[in-house]
């Protein structure tokens, strides 16, 4: 697998538009703000995702052998809906309905099934545990389709992941991919600081496969999402990424985990992101 | 299709409402293709450990995880499974609370979600057990159907209802083994629709699960005293049956609600809320668990220390009625 692979050649400006498009939508959600840092974390893992690893249909979103997308963090909406518009699932003009009042596309997704939506989220950790079931179903019924849910770092403090985590496992599911967006922060601040743990070795530990890749190296995760090896237990890819990443004065800087962008600083996001 | 009759009615009564449960899975696991029952390990205790045998592709025990059954269970509701999740009512309602307020509320998946023991059917277990504040939760989240049986043959009709209802429902079981019996023959059974057990013409007696036996007792000793009562089985909480809580308005000059459950925001606040928005209706007597928590005890001694017994309803009743007798003969 090298850059020049016709698929991945094709993610990495996939995701620089997400990323400039996500900036767009934070601009224009005006003072509601919007959840930057980590919506710029995830821009690779769902370019990825949704560019090249995913089985879907936009032109038929209820598909039955679509792979299903959970996005458990889910104030991680701006790489989500963006990928959404990339993958043809919304289309531009609904992606600029980004957090207006009455919308669909509110700064945490909304179940919408003829958008892509697979489920209603943005409390943290119950992602992993509707991602189980799906992947059950999809096992019972002989049913290939495959169960992405990505979470937070932070989000694994929650006491029900790790009961979702040991069901998977339990129950085999080799075909549930666990994503951890690995940005080391959480909303108060330095992950280490907070609640410091090793999750390579906790989800060892578990019983998952366990992978870890550069979040941002489009070539290397989707490597990674493509080597998948065991049939036996579940898969987990901690995606070491930076919050914020591509704008230099977010990156890694908890401000952003969620606020409102003035125009100045809107200005000067997109002058890095073009030069 | 399980039988209803009387003979069925005592051995079921035998068993209690959790047992039956169990049996009516069991004889309705075939009516049902995409049906899974979900316990969070207490298979044997909910009387499903035959269920699990004779069906075990339809069987999924997510261990001691209740926030975990919950998810699991919308997954595969989601993938258009047909779930019945199962755990004690407290920890049903409770521990994954916000499991069944996103999954059942929110996003409205057909789980059925049936709270066993609630009450005080957990008896020397104490408090930790007891299912004291499961309605007032499940009331208050949007769109949830609330179902809260008489007795062990309302326990096979309201969870063959429950399958065939297509959305979220919480089943709340009460009672213990030797369950009494309200129903002895089939009857009808719907969703939403009050059952009036008897008439009356001075109060009405509205009640729900466990204590519509009891409200029966209590009006045959306030008939003994010369109180004409009527008694109405409120087996679904939500949504409520106001066309019938209108009919006991009309005939009555005291409404009492009866129920295994706290005071606060159960069956007597879901109809307070609906009859404050009314001018003038008939004086309310809510009775229940009073709002503390209580010493353990058996479930006989629970009822009697909470005035639940029909001698005790009885009594509450005749107390208020007689104040309204007394205050009609003071000159305004």
């Amino acid at each position: 697998m090298t850059s020049q692979d016709p698929i991945i050649k094709n993610i990495k400006p996939m995701a620089d538009r997400m990323r400039k498009k996500a900036l767009q939508l934070a601009f224009s959600a005006g003072n509601n703000g919007a959840h930057l840092g980590s919506g710029l974390s995830i821009i690779e893992i769902m370019a990825v995702l949704y560019g090249g690893i995913m089985k879907i249909d936009p032109k038929n979103p209820r598909w039955e052998g679509r792979d299903r997308f959970i996005l458990s963090k889910g104030h991680g909406t701006l790489g989500y809906y963006t990928a959404l518009e990339e993958a043809g699932l919304i289309s531009d003009e609904e992606l600029s309905t980004f957090e207006k009042n009455g919308g669909f596309l509110p700064g945490q997704p909304v179940m919408n099934m003829d958008k892509g939506i697979e489920f209603s989220s943005g409390s943290l950790g119950h992602g992993l545990s509707l991602g189980v079931g799906v992947a059950l179903a999809g096992k019972k019924r002989g049913q290939d389709y495959k169960v992405y849910v990505l979470m937070g770092d932070g989000e694994c403090n929650e006491g029900s992941v790790w009961e979702a985590a040991m069901a998977a496992k339990h129950y085999k599911l080799s075909n549930l991919v666990a994503i951890i967006d690995a940005n080391d922060m959480q909303s108060d601040g330095a992950r280490c600081d907070i609640m410091a743990a090793d999750y390579e070795t906790i989800w060892k530990g578990f019983g998952w496969d366990v992978a870890t890749a550069d979040g941002h190296d489009v070539s290397r995760l989707y490597e990674t999402f493509q080597a998948g090896v065991r049939t036996d237990v579940p898969r987990a890819i901690i995606a070491r990424t930076i919050k914020g990443n591509g704008v230099s004065f977010m990156e890694n800087n908890n401000e952003w985990h969620h606020n409102r962008l003035t125009q100045a600083q809107y200005d000067a996001a997109i002058k890095e992101l073009d030069s | 299709m399980i039988q209803i009759n009387s003979l069925n009615a005592r051995l079921w009564s035998k068993l209690g409402q959790r047992g039956t449960f169990g049996i009516t899975l069991l004889e309705s696991g075939r009516d049902f293709e995409n049906l899974m029952v979900l316990s969070a390990d207490l298979c044997s205790t909910s009387g499903l450990d035959r269920f699990r045998l004779q069906f075990p592709e339809k069987f999924l025990n997510v261990g001691i995880a209740e926030q975990n059954l919950v998810g699991i269970s919308a997954g595969l509701a989601k993938e258009g499974y047909l779930v019945f999740a199962t755990t004690f009512a407290n920890f049903a309602a409770m521990r994954s609370y916000e499991q069944v307020r996103l999954n059942l509320g929110y996003m409205g998946f057909n789980i059925k979600l049936v709270g066993l023991g609630s009450g005080f059917a957990m008896g020397m277990f104490g408090n930790t057990h007891y299912g004291i504040e499961d309605v007032a939760l499940m009331r208050a989240i949007p769109g949830l159907c609330i179902l809260s049986p008489a007795d062990c043959t309302e326990v096979v009709k309201a969870t063959v209802a429950a399958a065939m209802y297509p959305g979220p429902v919480y089943l709340r079981l009460t009672g213990v083994v030797n369950n009494p019996i309200v129903n002895k023959e089939d009857y009808p059974f719907e969703i939403g629709k009050a059952i009036h057990l008897k008439s009356g013409s001075d109060v009405s007696i509205i009640a729900t699960g466990s204590m519509v036996y009891h409200a029966l007792e209590a009006a045959k000793l306030l008939e003994s005293k010369g109180i004409s009562a009527a008694v109405i089985n409120m087996h679904t909480i939500k949504p409520l049956d106001t066309e019938a809580i209108h009919g006991a308005c009309k005939n009555s000059k005291l409404i009492i609600t009866v129920e295994e459950h706290s005071v606060i925001g159960g069956l007597g606040g879901a109809i307070a809320e609906y009859l404050c928005g009314f001018a003038s209706h008939p004086r309310l007597l809510i009775i229940g668990i009073p709002d503390a928590f209580q010493k353990a005890g058996d479930y006989p001694y629970l009822l009697e220390q909470n005035g639940l017994t029909g001698v005790q309803i009885a009594e509450k009743v005749m107390t208020s009625f007689n104040e309204i007798i007394h205050s009609e003969r003071i000159p305004q």
